[in-house]
């Protein structure tokens, strides 16, 4: 009899995993364990819808009556605490141990801490529903928000912040906000509506010191000015969560070291989303670990596939996306792969810009516009990518040349 | 039963591309196929409520541009994670260079 499939972490990357499993007909017992109270939802709402009502709703990925109806057993609340490679199996923080074929890892990520002295109960993080709730009871009119880190999940919360009248100031180390991943350019568009919405943006000063008195949270800067906030909302990156799968002895670089097809060192072991580091085969096999969320999404699927044997190598091109205010940034492919941009305007201030390398391939796409303006022709950038396409540079640049009759070429 | 309503001229719309039309409180997407053939869906995505025509047309398949849930126009079946409801469909019909659709 089968010993059956078990996935450890409960988000969307395990639970797209648990639900390909069963959509591959896999009949024998699929096991989903998660340490947070509730089914698969999505995270990506926690910075931005979610807040924008009164009380946060979970956007589930699978309710609990869609796991039952597909036979997966979702184990809630509880850690994973060991693997014992040698006799497949998996021990729980409630004592149990459970028997796989085969064993994914998609623990996700955890918000990198600040490491400093003086935080207390008013510096927060966000990375689970319950951080939100938290959260979201600061966010009213009239209350200071400092938000620490100038990168999406912090900027985000920053418009959510001040669509709900609180008063924020962003602080950010770098010169600029958006540093990593995101043309000057376009972080140049992002930081002018948060100016424009009233926000107060201070970038390339560091914090000396924190004091948090559990009523109120004193930040200096280096440059010795002093923000005074409700609420300081750390947002300054995230880190993989591999403690489980270096206790268990398997590789660790920059996340669980996994293969093209998401195996990692141990053949009967497989890891994917935040949580592993993987060969990108568009860029030649540069090793990559993403924070995003259709990436957790089709690497949950894929391990499910290979976890049955398929044998599928990872093939897709990263892609993210943020909205902040009326405006959408999305980005395909990695930036820093280019050495040159041209810039595409698609009229309503919506522009791309193409990243080519130095021997004209499309490397990436970062796209900003209100609304989905810019959606469509990402996409058929990420297309160009994926095929490493060598386009003209002055059709990408060209309204007048359409982008599907390049993918044609 | 209901009647057919004038959506857009057959030439507004591109081969393998869709567009927007909205009516009566409610909006939809037209779609023309690669081989030249008219369809029309709901025009927001079942798992966010975006409007579709913003989206890519492939083949028979449109995809949202927002988190990239897929749908086949022709029978709205959905395609691919995150959309997990299928869109509803309506019949479309050209006449005299015209694309209309029966919206029940």
């Amino acid at each position: 009899m089968a010993r059956g499939m078990i996935i450890i972490g409960a988000g969307e990357c395990g639970g797209r995993a648990a639900l390909t499993l069963r959509d591959l007909d896999y009949g024998g017992p699929v096991t989903l364990v998660g340490d947070e109270p509730h089914p698969p939802y999505e995270r990506p709402p926690l910075s931005k819808e979610a807040m924008a009502g009164d009380a946060p709703e979970i956007k589930a990925i699978a309710s609990d009556a869609m796991l039952a109806e597909n036979s997966i057993r979702h184990i809630h609340s509880v850690q994973a605490v060991a693997i014992d490679r040698a006799a497949h199996n998996v021990r729980l923080s409630n004592g149990s141990v459970l028997p796989y074929d085969k064993l994914l890892l998609a623990t996700g990520s955890t918000p990198r801490k600040l490491p400093m002295p003086g935080l207390g109960a008013r510096c927060v993080y966000l990375r689970t529903f319950a951080d939100a709730l938290a959260i979201r009871g600061h966010l009213s009119a009239g209350n200071r928000i400092a938000v620490i880190g100038g990168g999406f999940i912090g900027l985000e919360l920053a418009a959510a912040s001040r669509k709900l009248g609180a008063s924020v100031t962003v602080i950010e180390a770098q010169p600029r906000i958006l540093m990593r991943g995101v043309p000057a350019e376009i972080a140049e568009i992002i930081h002018q509506a948060h100016v424009t919405e009233g926000v107060d943006i201070l970038c390339g000063d560091g914090i000396a010191s924190i004091a948090d008195d559990g009523r109120q949270v004193r930040v200096t800067l280096a440059g010795g000015r002093e923000i005074t906030a409700d609420l300081a909302i750390i947002g300054i990156g995230a880190v993989p969560v591999t403690g489980l799968a270096a206790e268990a002895g398997l590789a660790i670089d920059n996340g669980v070291t996994v293969d093209t097809e998401l195996r990692s060192s141990d053949p009967d072991i497989f890891a994917a989303g935040d949580c592993c580091s993987f060969p990108l085969a568009v860029y030649g096999g540069r090793r990559v670990r993403l924070e995003a969320w259709r990436n957790a999404q089709e690497q949950g699927a894929l391990a499910a596939k290979n976890m049955l044997g398929a044998g599928e190598a990872h093939a897709a091109v990263p892609w993210f996306w943020s909205d902040q205010y009326g405006l959408t940034l999305q980005i395909a492919g990695l930036s820093d792969e280019g050495k040159s941009t041209v810039r595409r305007d698609l009229g309503d201030g919506a522009f791309i810009l193409f990243h080519l390398a130095e021997d004209g391939r499309l490397v990436a796409a970062s796209g900003i516009g209100p609304g989905n303006a810019v959606a469509r022709d990402i996409r058929l950038a990420e297309m160009l990518i994926g095929k490493q396409a060598k386009p003209a540079p002055e059709a990408l640049g060209s309204q007048a040349v359409k982008l599907k009759s390049l993918l044609a070429a | 039963m209901s009647d057919w309503v004038e959506a857009c001229a057959a030439d507004d719309i591109d081969e393998e591309d869709v567009m927007r039309f909205d009516h009566g409180g409610r909006t939809f997407a037209i779609y023309r196929s690669p081989d030249d053939e008219y369809f029309a869906t709901d025009g927001l995505c079942t798992h966010e409520k975006v409007h579709l025509a913003d989206g890519l047309v492939m083949d028979d398949v449109i995809e949202c541009p927002k988190h990239n849930g897929r749908f086949n126009y022709k029978t709205g079946a959905a395609r691919g994670a995150p959309a997990c409801v299928n869109l509803k469909t309506y019949p479309v019909k050209v006449d005299a260079g015209k694309v209309l659709v029966q919206i029940g």
